[in-house]
């Protein structure tokens, strides 16, 4: 824990909500029933009597309710988007009552593939049905009915946390006041599709994935190493990698023609591996991202959250296709926000769901962030960082019109 | 500070010739502070488009509705007759296609109004006659090195435009240095204003079968 940062929240401590009991589960956008549901939360900051303080943060793929402070006085790093939550900060927890909730299908303490099927007394593996940003928005809505907030200040998030910021704004368009949706999209494109669906190949042609029923068995699942490695690829951008890794070599500052003509042959080890071990430091790199994926997320969430993101699309559930039909429900203010280099989320489709909000004379807003960083641009851990700056100066700009007392 | 004034009474025109309730797309909008008036006076709906972060975060403070954009770029995609007023203030001297963000303004507008420093007033003739070098006014600050201006033209050159392109002045207004609205006799505007102020309005524009097409 950084003890030096007067900004923080401080220790917290995870919540957790259960609802849909049986006979009362929830019903699915695909027909089936999921419950009981339990929701692991964080809150930061005082709820005001009026209830009406309240901002909702929505994570991404692999993101946590842990958004800011320490879990612990020994936790080394804090929540995931410590630099933008706490006193002071750009949303301001002297003001505000912060909120996230882990998604459904997760594996950070709400109800995923990895939690226990009541029916059978084991984890769910497959048996877990498919989810989509409509449910995940759903269980969410339930946490804010029973924490008994009906209003929201703003819902916020980045990739997948800015689809179900946007679905906020669609299916319970008069609880949000605001949204502002970051490195975000309408509809999951082709492209986005094809690397998710790349990504679940890797995972279950994993001979150790073993059809979904892998837990309690001590697998280091491989196939989830090589998905996040991929997926870790279209975070990032050409120039970002260059300028991080370059040609540079992990282990040696001889070039790689060196070490080429001058082999030398590690006896202990096999040809393959003195002709094919990790050299370039990006290699080893996302060897390591990969490695560290497996250690703290679970294939089968990987498998029905990025299905969830594939299936998103605005247009077709609320507009009969259009995009501009289906914004028409919204009535929050709107704060649309990419980076140049994302071209996984791009610029152009942060534009589209700006110019379907602007033929209906919605209030929106958009920024264009310019950065070198790619998708991972908005989770940018130093708050030094220009893009970090503007970010936080534009969630704190659009926050200051929220009337609150 | 000469500036803010100066800016002042030209918003101050514009404020009067816009109608309650309408919709405003300003071009350029700046810090928001046309809009925020014009939020303020006339209750429109306003959206401003601006290239430059910082004025885009001002903007969002203000509560003005702004898009990160360039607007030599985006404004194809707007259907004609979008909105009632399409504002271009201080703006057309520095864009890269004065023509083209011309011909569309009045197109996406039922209405444009275009202010622009004019290059030809007398006090800038004077300065440059005196001294040989681009001359400075509280509507031009800038060095020739750092001059967002790339674009400067006079009244006449407007005009000229205008008619070529089938574009009609519905109303013009003339100001000094200061900002300060001046009566023009015996059509001397192009020697004695320093600003000038049109409300324009494309030729063909009794064809509207476009009209709320955006709708």
């Amino acid at each position: 824990m950084n003890k030096t940062d007067n900004n923080s929240v401080g220790i917290v401590t995870p919540q957790f909500f259960t609802f849909a009991e049986p006979p009362n589960e929830m019903i699915l956008d695909s027909g089936q029933k999921l419950g009981p549901i339990t929701l692991c939360y964080e809150t930061y900051g005082q709820l005001n009597k009026k209830k009406n303080n309240a901002i909702l943060i929505l994570h991404a793929l692999s993101g946590s309710a842990h958004v800011a402070g320490y879990h612990s006085p020994d936790d080394e790093s804090p929540g995931w988007w410590d630099i933008m939550v706490g006193p002071g900060k750009a949303m301001d927890t002297n003001k505000y009552f912060v909120i996230c909730s882990n998604i459904i299908g997760s594996c950070y303490g709400s109800t995923g593939p990895s939690s226990t099927n009541p029916a059978t007394g084991k984890p769910y593996g497959l048996d877990f049905p498919v989810i989509t940003i409509h449910d995940m928005v759903r269980a969410q809505k339930k946490l804010l009915d029973y924490l008994g907030i009906s209003k929201l200040v703003t819902v916020i998030g980045g990739s997948m946390g800015g689809m179900q910021a946007l679905d906020w704004c669609l299916q319970f368009p008069d609880v949000p006041e605001s949204a502002i949706i970051i490195a975000s999209c309408a509809e999951q494109s082709a492209q986005e599709i094809a690397f998710d669906a790349v990504g679940r190949n890797t995972i279950i042609t994993d001979l150790d994935w073993e059809n979904g029923n892998y837990y309690g068995k001590n697998k280091k699942l491989t196939g989830l190493a090589i998905a996040r490695m991929i997926a870790h690829i279209t975070y990032l951008s050409e120039e970002g990698m260059d300028k991080k890794f370059g040609r540079k070599l992990q282990y040696s500052n001889k070039s790689y023609t060196y070490r080429i003509l001058n082999t030398e042959k590690d006896p202990n080890r096999d040809d393959f591996e003195n002709k094919f071990e990790r050299e370039f430091a990006v290699e080893s790199y996302l060897a390591h991202q990969g490695k560290k994926f497996v250690d703290r997320f679970d294939a089968n969430s990987y498998l029905y959250i990025t299905k969830a993101m594939d299936y998103f699309d605005v247009a077709e559930k609320y507009g009969g296709g259009s995009l501009v039909k289906a914004l028409k429900k919204v009535e929050a203010e709107m704060l649309l926000v990419s980076f140049t280099s994302d071209w996984l989320y791009s610029t152009s489709q942060a534009k589209t769901i700006v110019e379907a909000l602007r033929i209906n004379n919605k209030d929106v807003s958009y920024l264009e962030i310019k950065s070198q960083y790619g998708h991972d641009a908005f989770l940018l851990e130093k708050r030094s960082l220009t893009e970090n700056k503007i970010l936080s100066q534009a969630i704190k700009n659009f926050l200051s019109h929220a009337k609150i007392e | 500070m000469y500036r803010d004034i100066y800016l002042r009474n030209v918003y101050e025109q514009i404020i009067s010739i816009i109608d309650e309730n309408s919709r405003v797309l300003d071009l350029g909008c700046g810090d928001g502070e046309l809009l925020n008036l014009l939020w303020e006076k006339k209750k429109v709906y306003g959206l401003g488009i601006d290239i430059s972060t910082d004025e885009v975060l001002k903007c969002i403070k203000k509560g003005v509705s702004v898009i990160q954009e360039d607007i030599d770029e985006g404004l194809d995609k707007i259907k004609d007759d979008s909105y009632d007023y399409v504002i271009l203030s201080e703006t057309l001297q520095a864009v890269k296609r004065p023509d083209y963000v011309l011909k569309q303004i009045v197109r996406i507008g039922k209405m444009a109004i275009v202010t622009f420093p004019n290059f030809a007033s007398i006090n800038l003739r004077i300065k440059f006659f005196f001294t040989g070098k681009m001359p400075k006014s509280s509507a031009l600050p800038f060095e020739w090195y750092n001059t967002p201006n790339i674009h400067l033209l006079t009244i006449k050159d407007f005009k000229e435009f205008c008619k070529k392109n089938e574009i009609k002045i519905i109303k013009e207004i003339y100001f000094s240095g200061n900002g300060k609205k001046i009566n023009i006799f015996f059509k001397t505007e192009n020697l004695f204003a320093d600003e000038a102020l049109f409300v324009l309005q494309r030729i063909n524009v009794s064809n509207n079968k476009n009209i709320n097409q955006s709708v």
